[in-house]
């Protein structure tokens, strides 16, 4: 039996009553019941080996490298609880199929209690701490599902996300604290980590583990200052308040601190803040508890109370301390959730869980009031309940535990708790059961069906057993389970009985019942007290934060969210220079070795223009048009450099790219205002200008002082490989389409989605706002010549050329300067030309190559001849070549790396072309006048002026 | 030589940035027009300068320049050729969509859906 299955199978069986709930209710539940029922088995079988003290592990591999991995064991105290998540569960499961009703979806309530389940399950069996985080935020989040099962009741919603923040807040504290006890003991293994208690208690990162740890235990578990979840995670039905609340989710913080008491107790921190959180917590619940009046309320502040009474004891950090803990967690689990099922049993049959609306239900429904006195009995501390052995054992404890050097605050301060717990059980339990008969119930009150009554039944057995005999019931189990708490093979001598003689702890024990009694009787006044003091709601300073948080983090964005792309730009520019700064701060400055070439004149020029028209366009970048001119005349004294320093390939792509460029922006530009207004003052420009000065003087450093360095290349294999390797002697067009072919490949694909991009922006600009705005676009006045008839003659003699010569770049390209990239823009110039001076739609109609096949096929065309080498055994874009011998022409060389070269052509030509032709579509739409369709319309206008009115045909007023 | 290109790589830089600093769309397509020559040339100087040594494998020359800058060059200038179509175009649809080609405000807000409070 592999004891994995313990956490997943319910896991995996939540899927299971959605389904089931087509076959009717009851279906459901026993297919609810049966992953259960299974895990319990499991569990029984389990139990021979954990209780001669052997630990059973089972273990899977999941992310090894950051330590996580699937883990679990069982021991005394993951046995305890997984019996305890289980068997509760069971009981549950069968109260809630009585309890929901008939429009409640029965199915999906039953997948979240089991999700609950076996997240609960994987908490308290995980042996990798890792893991246990993970379980421990799948609690959060199926507790937060059960919670607000009711999603159209408000308080359900809102308690739920108020458990989800404060319980999952915790769990990132706690994940936070268990990397670190993970880094000190070595270890993500529970199992290792226990035996290191020396190493971890010694370590200076002790104190912050341990207020990490504290805070998701604390959350989970409901202690003071996060108390305030619990009682707003009432709004659920009551069978999840009765598992969550008295088992399962608020156990888990008790839970972990029971755990990891080996390694983490003792201390004086821990002593410290433990035992004080507990007692306060212990102390305000039961405070609380004592005046509510609604009866899921009350039990609720009393699981507060409870709770602290546990934590207060772990913080003791004795084994018998740790001994009474178990005790009463056990004896706590029985008699809560026989009390929540009682509350629901009275809200079902009375309408109302107001204890002022109700009394005398001790008549009305004799048994399952006697059930539920019994166990308010036990919550008590009444003599022959189980509550009164393990309160009394508290008591015990803290009567010799000294509290910042002195004896008589930890005992005093308990019995006060004990006292008010004795009080709101007396209340509880004398408003809603006893007194008189009334006439006014919301619904005629009496004993609900038997699966309604039965859990509660079930669990008051043990309450009364255990009462009577402490040692032969619950020893064994209290004995393995505390064992494995303290990590330990011996115990102290201890007795689980009775009577202990006349103690200090009966005097107190009395003391609580007499006070208890006492303070019923001085209830008014006692509320009048409370009603004087203030009270901080905890709830509403909880919102509070909350919205402070959000409006917070709306301040933090809208600050940091400007929508102002100057902003952006410089910030990060900012940035690249602070960093670049800090760099050069920190490093030498020595001068460069390598010797320098020698500056020649026309370099000179070139130079000077370049810094001349570069500060022009800063300068006149407000008339648009001739910003462009003098763009351009910057790239050409780019392509100038390029030429100069051997790069004969990035020249000819400089140049191409430009002409492009320029065609491109004066076609948008035409849409586009023509000039950009003055905007900015001066002082803002002056900054901008400060930014872009130190920007501008740390690129041109870092390149002076690279430039002026030698260095080492790993081209030496790319000159050597070119001409063997990849057959051609053009070393950058054999790197292009054979060494680094993969990037070209990517380049490629990325060229084509920006051309879809365009395609898509502009196919849709003709509908809605900007389809009305371009209509309404006053189109300039336009020469008289829309297509000049020297110019179309000259763009037509020009295109056969223009493909010859690209044709001729592209063959030459693998061993002269030229290739794909290059005849592709040359080409696509070519037809640009045409555009141009013939007129879009006249290039179209002719133009029979479709853009968008184009890139399809370039695509296809590398990818397909990249694929093809591995039809040869060899990896992806591996390139061949062969000479080939043709008549007239001579010996030729046919290179794979062509066609791949190709298919970079088809793309470059159908990026440029597709392009262009959006952009004169939406052109086309603004003109208002009809367009003129091509150069023929000349003719026409010759030839037929009698015919078509000249103005409508040329685009002007005659 | 290294002095007039790192000279013009910065005044190329700096007027990239001054421009794309402005609050309206063409002079930030211009500037980032600039900015890529000057990156680009940057990229291109790493390889260091030199004269009359082109890439081309022959028989009787000694040296080349390194080849393979240049070829990051040649992609960056087409890639940069591509990003530009594209603003160009998303600026151009900017512009037509809202009547604004202003970069330093956002779009107008639309109303938010109202929070749900936390109240008891």
């Amino acid at each position: 039996m592999n004891i994995i299955l313990l956490p997943i199978l319910p896991l995996l069986a939540a899927i299971f009553p959605p389904l089931a709930i087509r076959s009717g209710r009851t279906l459901c539940a026993v297919a609810t019941a049966i992953p259960t029922v299974a895990a319990l088995l499991m569990l029984a079988a389990a139990a021979p080996a954990v209780y001669r003290g052997e630990i059973t592990r089972a273990a899977y591999e999941w992310l090894p490298q950051f330590g996580l991995s699937f883990s679990v064991f069982l021991d005394g105290l993951s046995f305890f609880f997984a019996a305890l998540i289980l068997g509760i569960g069971l009981l549950i499961i069968i109260y809630a199929r009585f309890y929901l009703s008939q429009k409640d979806p029965m199915g999906r309530f039953y997948t979240y209690l089991l999700l609950f389940q076996g997240a609960m399950v994987g908490v308290v069996v995980s042996d990798n701490i890792l893991l246990l985080v993970v379980f421990w935020e799948l609690t959060s989040l199926s507790s937060f599902l059960l919670i607000g099962y009711w999603r159209d009741l408000p308080e359900g919603r809102q308690g739920a996300r108020m458990a989800l923040v404060v319980t999952g807040g915790g769990g990132l504290l706690l994940l936070a604290g268990l990397l670190l006890l993970g880094q000190i003991a070595g270890s993500y293994e529970l199992t290792e980590i226990l035996q290191r208690g020396d190493v971890i208690k010694g370590s200076p990162l002790y104190l912050p583990m341990l207020l990490l740890i504290l805070g998701g235990a604390f959350t989970k578990s409901a202690q003071f200052p996060f108390h305030f979840w619990l009682p707003h995670a009432m709004a659920a039905p009551t069978p999840v308040s009765a598992y969550l609340h008295s088992a399962t989710m608020v156990k888990a913080g008790v839970f972990l601190m029971a755990r990891l008491w080996p390694v983490l107790a003792g201390t004086e921190a821990w002593f410290l803040t433990v035992s004080t959180v507990g007692l306060i917590t212990m102390l305000v619940g039961a405070w609380i508890a004592l005046f509510k009046a609604d009866l899921k309320a009350i039990l609720a502040y009393s699981t507060v109370s409870h709770l602290g009474l546990m934590t207060m004891l772990l913080g003791l950090g004795t084994p018998m301390a740790a001994l009474v803990a178990v005790f009463h967690i056990l004896n706590h689990a029985t008699f809560k959730a026989a009390l929540f099922m009682s509350a629901g049993i009275v809200d079902h049959e009375a309408g109302t869980r107001d204890i002022r609306s109700l009394g005398g239900l001790l008549h009305l429904m004799p048994i399952s009031a006697t059930l539920a006195l019994i166990a308010a009995g036990s919550m008590a501390g009444l003599p022959l309940l189980n509550g009164f052995l393990s309160k009394e054992m508290m008591l015990e404890e803290v009567a010799h535990t000294p509290y910042a050097g002195t004896p008589w605050i930890m005992p005093t301060l308990a019995t006060v708790g004990a006292l008010l717990s004795v009080a709101y059980s007396a209340r509880l339990a004398i408003a809603t059961y006893l007194g008189p008969v009334r006439s006014d119930y919301p619904h005629h009150p009496h004993d609900p069906p038997l699966g309604l009554w039965l859990p509660v039944a079930i669990l008051v057995v043990p309450v009364i057993a255990i009462g009577l005999l402490p040692a032969l019931i619950a020893g064994p189990v209290v004995e393995r389970t505390t064992l494995a708490v303290v990590g330990s093979r011996t115990l102290p001598s201890y007795s689980l009985a009775l009577w202990h003689g006349f103690t200090p702890a009966l005097m107190m024990s009395v003391t609580a019942l007499i006070g208890g009694a006492a303070i019923l009787m001085a209830f008014k006044p006692l509320d009048r007290l409370r009603l004087a003091t203030p009270r901080p709601e905890a709830k509403r300073i909880f919102d509070q934060m909350l919205g402070n948080a959000t409006r917070g983090a709306k301040f933090l964005v809208a600050a940091l969210h400007t929508e102002s792309l100057p902003r952006y730009f410089a910030t990060i520019i900012v940035a690249i220079i602070i960093v670049g700064g800090t760099g050069f701060m920190t490093g030498s400055h020595a001068p460069g070795t390598r010797t320098s070439l020698p500056i020649n004149g026309p370099a000179l020029v070139i130079w000077a223009a370049l810094v001349a028209t570069s500060l022009a366009v800063v300068v006149l970048h407000p008339n648009r048009l001739l910003t462009l001119i003098l763009t351009s005349i910057v790239g050409l004294g780019v392509s100038i450099a390029f030429i100069q320093f051997s790069a004969p390939d990035l020249a000819l792509t400089q140049i191409s790219v430009e002409v492009v460029m320029t065609i491109l922006l004066l076609l948008a530009l035409n849409l586009l205002p023509r000039t950009t207004p003055p905007e900015t003052g001066w002082l803002h420009r002056a900054w901008d200008g400060v930014i872009a000065c130190a920007g501008g003087v740390g690129l041109a450093g870092l390149a002076y002082a690279v430039m002026t360095r030698d260095f080492r290349s790993i081209s030496e294999y790319h000159l050597a490989q070119s001409k063997p390797g990849g057959g051609g002697t053009n070393v950058v067009n054999v790197i292009l389409v054979d060494f680094r072919g993969f990037d070209t490949f990517g380049e490629i694909i990325v060229l084509c989605i920006a051309a879809l991009a365009i395609y898509a922006l502009l196919d849709s600009s003709l509908k809605g706002a900007a389809a009305q705005r371009l209509a309404s676009m006053h189109q300039n006045e336009e020469s008289a010549d829309a297509h000049p008839l020297m110019l179309v003659v000259v763009t037509r003699v020009l295109l056969p050329l223009a493909l010859t010569v690209g044709a001729f770049i592209f063959l030459r390209g693998h061993n002269q300067p030229g290739g794909g990239f290059i005849a592709g823009l040359v080409v696509a110039i070519a037809l640009l030309m045409q555009a141009m001076a013939s007129g879009y739609v006249w290039t179209a109609e002719r133009l029979r190559l479709n853009a968008h096949t184009m890139l399809g096929l370039g695509v296809l065309l590398a990818g397909l001849t990249g694929l093809g080498s591995l039809l040869f055994g060899r990896p992806f874009l591996t390139s061949t070549f062969r000479y080939v011998h043709l008549p007239f022409i001579g010996e030729f060389e046919v290179a794979s790396a062509m066609a791949f070269d190709a298919g970079v052509f088809f793309v470059v030509v159908g990026t440029v072309l597709l392009s262009l032709a959006q952009i004169a579509r939406v052109q086309a739409r603004a003109e208002r006048k009809p367009v003129p369709a091509g150069p023929s319309d000349i003719l026409l206008q010759r030839r037929t002026a009698d015919v078509a009115p000249p103005a409508a045909v040329l685009g002007k007023e005659p | 030589m290294e002095i007039l290109v790192a000279s013009a790589i910065g005044v190329l830089s700096a007027a990239g940035i001054y421009l794309i600093l402005r609050g309206r769309s063409f002079p930030v397509i211009i500037g980032m027009t600039f900015l890529s020559y000057g990156v680009n040339v940057f990229l291109f100087a790493m390889g260091r300068l030199s004269v009359d040594r082109p890439p081309i494998i022959t028989s009787d020359a000694a040296e080349y320049t390194d080849p393979l800058p240049q070829a990051l060059v040649l992609t960056a200038i087409v890639i940069s050729f591509g990003m530009t179509a594209l603003i160009v175009v998303l600026a151009l649809r900017g512009f037509l969509e809202t009547g604004s080609d202003r970069v330093d405000e956002g779009i107008p807000k639309l109303p938010e859906p109202a929070e749900e409070r936390l109240t008891s």
